[in-house]
């Protein structure tokens, strides 16, 4: 069972293989760099590929007639009703992985610190949170009758940036320090996205949505402040 | 071990008791951190070896309709044996890094295989491929370091050099002058036929590697490098696929095929640090030699011969698994430079134009294995951590 970090026999690093550490660094005296110039190669490598890229893919015509007449509507006067549908189809995603993030560090944390602990309670209460957010989106989406189960360019973003999280949090050899820190970075982005969201959908015209965020806002507050007291218990404990 | 054929009285464990459950086969992997950089290399050599029995026994299986189900059983069992083996390496391993094991794989085994090797030009032959993996690995750690801002030798432990060897965008060759010669059937040593299985089914698992996961990268750099080192392994698939003699029958292939599994099984096992491995070598030695006495029982009956015509004879020492950096920086020192005509090595002067000019179009657009490379020197902790800001 993976508990806190111990000490142990790590091979990486250099100091473990004095020797061959020198023979190596020998070789790389001796035999130097056959193509000339430096990291800035692979920059103007990536700025010419950016500039040429095609992009991730495109948010979906809403579907309904009623959403058809909106999103023109929207965008007669000016306005790209597509920005806020794309940022909600990220925020659901976001949400909805984050019900699956949960249940892996609920899984974890029932191993390693007993099923009935405080933190799988809070775990729990949190996952209870995120998937009430992503039926909040999902409502949203559907009243400017967009499709929410399109995946939008910022929902297959978000996605891919949770790839790592999820990797932590399944594999059975991180303990709950490890677990904890990868939900963090998820709570930290949640926190400034549900802020960002709000100003989003008053900017684009829609006071009913922002309204019906500030409370989804306020609980994303909550879950960033107990995750870090979480992580911050869980450590000092240990380290004192 | 001394011989193939003196450890033939040993059935091994019977076909019907190589069983499996999903979770053993899904099992603990080892640990990046903490398990020597052997074992990891062990692992994804025997998974080489393990795909490389699939896809042969899938090759005879087209052109005999007898074999079918006896092929088949055996495949099963091997299937299972690749998967215990490769689900070892763990999730921790970014595509990159575990690709950075790749190419110390086909360092340290092609070097240990070269000085083993009686042929002369069989051994040439390891010792030409050796200086293209050994390249790779450079370019791929400098991709490592500024890609992912990771250190190589984080995987390496200090066992193989960082530094160039035959330049990656030398390597593009004609298909003309990537088949070698073969060795003969008859006169050839049981341990050359098993070098040459061994070292084809390694760099065709790497190739497909490379071909799987070149395109999970984002970085365009990445993906076109991989498309670059792909190409590679599939010249040195052609070329170590073509140092077996293509006169042996497919039960003769078949027999070597298995005797190489034992070999490498036996090599493993005795050089093994990790004991939770170690088993499982030991476990699979056991497994090939049931698949060894099948064959040879085809074999009997197929072709009317003695399997110990094939077989007998003195086997050298195991597969030595330990750094090969002196023997590396010989061959570098002196074959950096060669080229291939046709079958034969050549100074680079005397390269053949039909690989100048197939390598000129395909560099013609950029490298990405110089564009990664530019100027790159490996560290302590990666380029970042040798530089003063």
């Amino acid at each position: 069972m993976a508990t806190s970090a111990k000490v142990g026999t790590n091979f990486t690093g250099v100091q473990m293989s004095p020797q061959d550490t020198k023979s190596l660094l020998e070789a790389v005296e001796e035999i130097l760099p056959d193509v000339p110039g430096d990291a800035k190669a692979i920059k103007l490598e990536r700025v010419a590929r950016n500039e040429d890229a095609d992009r991730i893919g495109s948010v979906p015509v809403p579907g309904s007639a009623k959403g058809m007449l909106k999103t023109a509507f929207d965008m007669v006067r000016g306005k790209s009703p597509e920005i806020l549908i794309d940022k909600l189809g990220e925020r659901l995603a976001f949400e909805r992985s984050g019900v699956r993030l949960y249940e892996a560090m609920i899984a974890k944390a029932k191993a390693l610190e007993g099923t009935e602990s405080d933190l799988v309670q809070v775990l729990k209460h949190i996952r209870d949170e995120e998937f009430e957010h992503m039926n909040l989106v999902r409502a949203a989406i559907e009243t400017l009758g967009a499709d929410p189960t399109a995946m939008t360019p910022c929902a297959d973003v978000a996605g891919v940036k949770a790839l790592g999280v999820l990797q932590v949090l399944t594999d059975p050899r991180t303990n709950v320090a490890q677990g904890m820190g990868a939900l963090l970075t998820i709570e930290l982005e949640d926190n400034a996205a549900w802020e960002l969201l709000i100003e989003l959908a008053e900017a684009g015209g829609h006071p009913g949505i922002a309204e019906s965020f500030q409370k989804a806002k306020e609980q994303e507050d909550d879950h960033l402040i107990k995750i870090k007291t979480l992580i911050r218990r869980d450590l000092i404990v240990q380290i004192k | 071990m001394e011989t193939i054929s003196g450890i033939l009285d040993n059935k091994g464990t019977p076909l019907e008791k190589q069983t499996f459950t999903w979770k053993e086969m899904a099992g603990k992997p080892i640990s990046k951190l903490d398990d020597d950089a052997f074992t990891r290399i062990r692992i994804i050599l025997m998974n080489g070896v393990e795909t490389d029995a699939l896809r042969l026994k899938h090759g005879i299986a087209r052109f005999n309709k007898e074999l079918r189900l006896p092929l088949a059983d055996i495949r099963r069992v091997e299937q299972h044996q690749a998967t215990m083996i490769n689900w070892l390496i763990g999730a921790d391993h970014s595509p990159l890094e575990t690709t950075v094991a790749y190419e110390q794989v086909a360092i340290e085994v092609t070097a240990a295989v070269a000085q083993n090797e009686p042929d002369p030009y069989q051994a040439q032959t390891y010792r030409f491929g050796l200086l293209e993996d050994f390249d790779h690995l450079y370019r791929y750690s400098a991709m490592l370091d500024r890609l992912e801002g990771k250190d190589a030798n984080n995987i390496l432990q200090g066992y193989t050099d960082i530094v160039p060897g035959r330049k990656t965008s030398e390597h593009h060759r004609h298909p003309e002058n990537d088949i070698r010669d073969n060795y003969e059937k008859s006169s050839a040593a049981l341990i050359t036929k098993i070098h040459a299985a061994l070292i084809t089914g390694a760099e065709y698992q790497t190739h497909d590697y490379y071909q799987t996961i070149g395109p999970l990268f984002a970085d365009p750099l990445a993906r076109q490098l991989y498309a670059e080192i792909a190409s590679v392994e599939e010249q040195h698939v052609t070329q170590y696929g073509s140092l077996s003699d293509p006169s042996e029958s497919y039960i003769e292939k078949w027999l070597v095929h298995e005797a190489t599994e034992v070999y490498m099984y036996a090599s493993c096992a005795e050089q093994e640090t990790n004991p939770r491995i170690k088993a499982i070598w030991e476990r699979f030695l056991d497994y090939e030699l049931g698949h060894l006495n099948i064959a040879c029982e085809w074999f009997k009956r197929i072709e009317g011969r003695d399997p110990a015509e094939i077989l007998a004879g003195p086997l050298p020492k195991m597969v030595e698994f330990k750094s090969q950096r002196e023997f590396v920086r010989q061959v570098l020192a002196a074959e950096v430079n060669l080229r291939s005509s046709g079958t034969q090595y050549v100074d680079k002067s005397q390269e053949p134009q039909s690989s100048l000019d197939y390598r000129a179009r395909l560099n013609s657009e950029g490298i990405a294995s110089n564009i990664v490379s530019a100027g790159y020197q490996w560290a302590p902790g990666g380029e970042l951590m040798g530089k003063n800001f």
